[in-house]
């Protein structure tokens, strides 16, 4: 080699100028492309993830701003969201705990600590572990009585776990609205669960029957609601058979016993 | 040189366009075009992969070891358009989660992988750049000329701003829903192809084949 004139000079010049098709080359390129790439995903991914947070943390709040029928375009969202009051509750006993500052608990993680959150035996929402803590925002009206409960749901779709608020009534019976902010249901047909004209469906719905006293009757389910279901079944959405089915799922779940059965109870006998 | 690096980027605006004479790239041009801000920044998000992917395989094209060159351009392009999709999450929050899995698809635009291996594998880095952004223009203008129709004629309105009052809101104009649908994007992209193809004769591919009159018996 050496005696070619023009030889590349130095390892880098000899690497650059060896034929790419040679196996150490080939392997030399490819681990070297990796990891250029990687860092630089890397990179973006983490000097942008605070912002990208921020972004999150006000779509959240402007979904329970829009869920509780308060949202208008353009309003200051961090400051309206200052007349909601945020709860921790106890899911087992129905009623507010002050173990953690509603400011700082987090939701998703408590669903994923051991300590705050128990597996599903019986998991029809599909979210294999429910946190024994949730976070519920209650809106006051001028007098400082409850207006509104706004809850977390989540459950399984088709394909993504679906994230929503369902607000309701003080008698924790009435809904007045349900409204997913995260999903990856197909576009056109399981993300019209976005739909304001399905969404608009909800409204008035009852979870029980008897005003309250009943069974847990709130389904969704195509087909003309029988008599007595007039108040409880929304009909299902065209073409999206599998989401229709998750969102009655997680719906049931978390106003179930097994959700917050217990703090709609007590919601309904007028003291949590 | 310069009349070149012009051709580089006019041409696949209409003479040489990925989608009506290559007809690539169709599956995003029917997800994204119902709302013209989308289109947009979906136009904006394929430009600027096809032409950075473009310039960096180029630079790298004498490096590439023929056995593993889909991969590594894969490797390249899948890392700009993750860089896209974190940056639109960070500053265009609401249109990234409309635009959702279809920022992520444009690792499959087969555009973008077409360009790649067909001119900057072969080409110096300027001028793979500027074919890149040629055909990332062409793709948009495409994409904005439909999404033009669909927006205008499906919901009234023009980047969110409302051009035709729709009865729904007390206006006079009945939107057709149909358009706000992607199949809709299929009659229109198939009307442009018909446009342009009359426009310029020379689009018109020649039969394959002529249909043979049954002889009588």
């Amino acid at each position: 080699m050496s005696d070619i004139p023009d030889a590349p000079k130095g390892p880098i010049g000899r690497f650059l100028a060896a034929s790419p098709d040679g196996v150490g080359k080939t392997i030399a390129v490819a681990v070297f492309i990796c990891l250029l790439a990687s860092m630089i995903v890397s990179v973006a991914a983490v000097s942008l993830r605070p912002i990208q947070e921020a972004n999150s943390l006000v779509d959240k709040q402007r979904n329970i701003l829009e869920v509780a029928g308060i949202y208008e375009p353009g309003i200051d969202i961090q400051e309206a969201f200052q007349s909601f009051e945020p709860r921790v509750v106890d899911l087992a006993t129905g009623r507010y705990t002050d173990q953690f500052d509603p400011a700082t608990f987090d939701d998703a993680a408590a669903a994923s600590d051991p300590e705050l959150s128990v597996e599903l035996d019986n998991d029809p929402a599909g979210i294999g572990r429910k946190a024994l803590y949730r976070t519920v925002y209650l809106l006051n009206d001028d007098q400082g009585a409850l207006e509104r409960v706004i809850l977390p749901v989540h459950g399984y779709g088709l394909w993504s776990t679906l994230y929503g608020f369902i607000a309701l009534a003080p008698n924790g019976n009435d809904i007045l609205a349900l409204q997913f902010y995260q999903h990856g249901e197909t576009p056109g047909l399981g993300a019209e669960v976005d739909n304001p004209r399905w969404k608009a469906l909800w409204s008035g719905k009852e979870l029980r029957g008897d005003g309250g006293d009943g069974d847990l009757k709130i389904t969704v389910a195509k087909g003309v609601p029988s008599a007595d279901m007039q108040a409880h079944q929304i009909d299902a959405l065209a073409g999206a058979t599998l989401t229709s089915v998750g969102v009655d799922n997680l719906v049931r779940f978390w106003m179930g016993e097994e959700g917050f059965g217990p703090y709609l109870e007590n919601l309904r006998e007028g003291g949590v | 040189m310069p009349q070149v690096k012009r051709e580089l980027l006019i041409d696949p605006l209409v003479d040489n366009n990925p989608i009506t004479l290559q007809v690539l790239g169709i599956c995003s041009a029917l997800a994204v075009t119902s709302s013209l801000t989308v289109s947009f920044v979906m136009a904006l998000a394929v430009i600027f992969v096809t032409a950075f992917s473009n310039f960096f395989i180029s630079i790298l094209r004498n490096q590439i070891p023929s056995s593993i060159r889909i991969i590594v351009q894969m490797v390249i392009i899948a890392s700009l358009v993750i860089l896209v999709d974190q940056v639109l999450k960070a500053y265009a929050y609401e249109i990234s989660k409309t635009l959702s899995v279809f920022v992520g698809l444009i690792i499959t635009n087969c555009i973008v992988m077409g360009r790649a291996e067909a001119f900057a594998m072969k080409n110096p880095p300027i001028p793979s750049f500027l074919d890149g952004l040629g055909n990332g223009m062409g793709y948009g203008l495409i994409l904005m000329l439909v999404g033009f129709i669909r927006e205008l004629f499906g919901a009234g309105s023009l980047f969110g701003v409302t051009i035709l009052p729709t009865v729904n809101n007390g206006g006079w104009y009945v939107p057709n829903g149909m358009l706000l649908l992607p199949p809709s994007a299929f009659f229109i992209i198939g009307l442009l192809i018909w446009f342009f193809r009359t426009w310029k004769p020379a689009q018109v591919e020649k039969r394959e084949f002529t249909i043979q009159t049954a002889e009588a018996h």
